[in-house]
């Protein structure tokens, strides 16, 4: 039985892991304030971190909560864990700050650290780095949260092979930094914080819209 | 069973399959030095004649309307739908669009007619949709430089689980300032035409194309090839974002997945390479670990340049058209083996009966595809 076995939530400030809040910065802090002191909070020792862009950042920060209520991990073969993530905005907002490095000809600096970010499954690949993961990828774009799409591939991937998935929305926009990562297992994990509801569609609605 | 089955290519090479086809055999490429300008020195590229799409957008209601990747792709999906007679409002019919960069010109403020929202990746899905009145809203797919191979690979997932019976793969991505200054500041592209897997190689030619092919699991839809998309499978280096593996690993580790329960004698390789002296050497790597070092491989790049989200759609399409006319397609840019892996380029144009071909993809952000594509009986 495929069930969802952890979620973290990141909106407006506020860390939900399994529908309870365990981390708040004030709303006043900015988003990059805000993911480093995540990062603090998590006792995180990984200094890459620093270098990613915020979408990155999100999807690192939202996944390390979840992980930390399942033993997905170490009970997973690394190969068979799928990373499958979504969004609206692709990568616009590292896009914008690449096109203005390059608008200006008088103060032209195109930067690989910079251009290296302008494609969104590249959040996937830092995320696959941190856990050493390396089974199937995606990345698709759509234009709200869409449940019905990532249940339907997750149970696609769970009929090639693959034995858990993690998957959700991460959003890096202005005023609208969003990420909610739900992790998918296809068998029981023993950590005894995992939550274990079923993988569809109206459950996945029910966490994404509790917070 | 899975076909793929009517497609189209739209690209410096033609406007149809046949004509890109037809200009591949005969050793045309579509790569060539030319000054943008925005830049004082010259950028070796394949891009589609201005002229050209003049000529061909006027069959489009209202051309001025969509931007330029707009235009292509609605060529394209409309060629599909011409030759396939499938009804994109359909119940059972997907657009499944594959794109890196997608309307990135909208940000380079190519349109100021245009609502600057055209940059969002939905809304180019959202025009699509309108024109051709899909019933669905199209699924869009950017996962850099396997967008083409893994859009098939998850159109043949979504009609396996029931979703649809059909899905219009289409890839596409333009030049654009953006890409072309990116790929330069990495130092990866080469001022002469690309070499894939040459001991001379020093960079990437990027190039822009459209290519669509329809997924299906319709007997009456499947077409001329008489081809079924056998498995595919993505994999993750999980090791750098910019740079790939040493050991081949993702892309090893696809291809054990796709063979693992195929191990009949595999035609060829379309392999991605890109041309960078790691890309190439990694891929060699990974096909020798997977005991195919005695299986013809080429590379594409040398006529169409890297068309990133199109690349994989267009190279699968060409590679269809080679099983069908029983022809490899020489890998245009190689003279002298210049990889570590044991492996075997096709350095000529030849006849050859097979009735199985690879198509594999690497990309930035560590991702890797392979899909394995079939002659029917």
């Amino acid at each position: 039985m495929n069930a969802i076995t952890s979620y973290a939530h990141i909106k407006h400030n506020t860390v939900t892991v399994n529908g309870t809040v365990v981390f708040k910065s004030a709303s006043s802090v900015s988003i990059h304030e805000f993911l480093l002191e995540s990062y603090k909070f998590l006792a995180m020792n990984y200094p890459k971190f620093h270098k990613m862009d915020v979408q990155c950042k999100l999807a690192i920060i939202a996944t390390e909560f979840a992980l930390r209520e399942t033993a997905l991990l170490t009970e997973n073969d690394l190969a068979k864990i799928a990373i499958v993530f979504s969004n609206h905005a692709s990568s616009l907002d590292t896009d914008k700050a690449y096109q203005n490095s390059i608008s200006d000809k008088s103060n032209y600096f195109p930067s690989p650290a910079i251009f290296v970010y302008t494609l969104p499954n590249i959040t996937i690949g830092e995320l696959a780095i941190r856990h050493k993961i390396t089974g199937e990828n995606a990345f698709f774009v759509c234009e709200k949260f869409d449940p019905a799409l990532l249940i339907n591939y997750c149970e696609s991937l769970y009929l090639n092979g693959i034995d858990a998935v993690i998957a959700g929305w991460v959003e890096a926009e202005t005023n609208n930094d969003e990420a909610f990562i739900f992790l998918s297992e296809s068998q029981r994990n023993t950590n005894k914080n995992a939550i274990f509801k079923p993988l569809n569609q109206t459950t996945l609605t029910e966490l994404y819209n509790l917070t | 069973m899975i076909f793929a089955s009517y497609n189209n290519i739209i690209s410096p090479l033609g406007f149809s399959t046949e004509e890109n086809f037809h200009a591949v055999t005969h050793s045309k490429t579509g790569v060539r030095k030319i000054i943008f300008p925005f830049a004082t020195e010259p950028f070796c590229v394949a891009k589609i004649d201005d002229e050209k799409i003049k000529e061909h957008v006027s069959v489009i209601q209202a051309p001025e309307s969509f931007t330029k990747l707009e235009q292509l792709s609605i060529l394209s999906i409309q060629d599909v739908i011409r030759k396939s007679g499938l009804d994109p409002s359909g119940e059972r019919t997907l657009l499944l669009y594959s794109t890196t960069k997608g309307n990135i010109d909208v940000l380079e403020n190519s349109y100021p007619h245009m609502n600057p929202n055209r940059v969002y990746l939905s809304e180019l899905g959202k025009q699509l949709q309108s024109y051709f009145k899909f019933k669905h809203t199209p699924l869009i797919l950017s996962n850099a430089c396997i967008s083409g191979i893994l859009g098939i690979i998850v159109a043949k997932r979504l009609i396996e689980t029931k979703q649809y019976d059909n899905v219009i793969v289409c890839g596409g991505d333009i030049l654009s300032e953006f890409t072309m200054s990116g790929f330069k500041s990495f130092n990866a592209l080469s001022g002469d035409p690309s070499k894939p897997f040459d001991a001379n190689r020093t960079g990437i030619n990027l190039g822009e194309a459209v290519a669509s092919i329809l997924i299906t699991n319709q007997k009456t839809y499947a077409g001329k090839y008489d081809a079924e998309v056998v498995a595919g499978a993505s994999a993750n280096d999980a090791n750098h974002i910019s740079g790939p593996s040493r050991t081949g690993e993702g892309l090893f580790q696809c291809l054990q997945q796709i063979l693992k329960d195929n191990h009949s004698e595999i035609g060829f390789i379309s392999a991605h390479g890109t041309a960078t002296p790691y890309n190439d050497e990694m891929e060699s790597i990974a096909f020798e670990r997977s005991g195919l070092s005695e299986v013809p491989v080429n590379s594409l790049k040398g006529y169409y340049g890297h068309t990133l989200g199109a690349a994989g759609v267009l190279e699968t399409i060409l590679s269809l058209e080679s099983m069908k006319h029983q022809r490899l397609i020489k890998s245009e840019g190689y003279e002298i083996k210049g990889i570590s892996g044991h492996i075997t380029m096709i350095d000529r144009h030849k006849e050859k009966a097979f009735n199985s071909f690879i198509k594999t993809a690497s990309g930035f952000g560590g991702c890797n595809a392979a899909a394995l594509f079939k002659k029917i009986n």
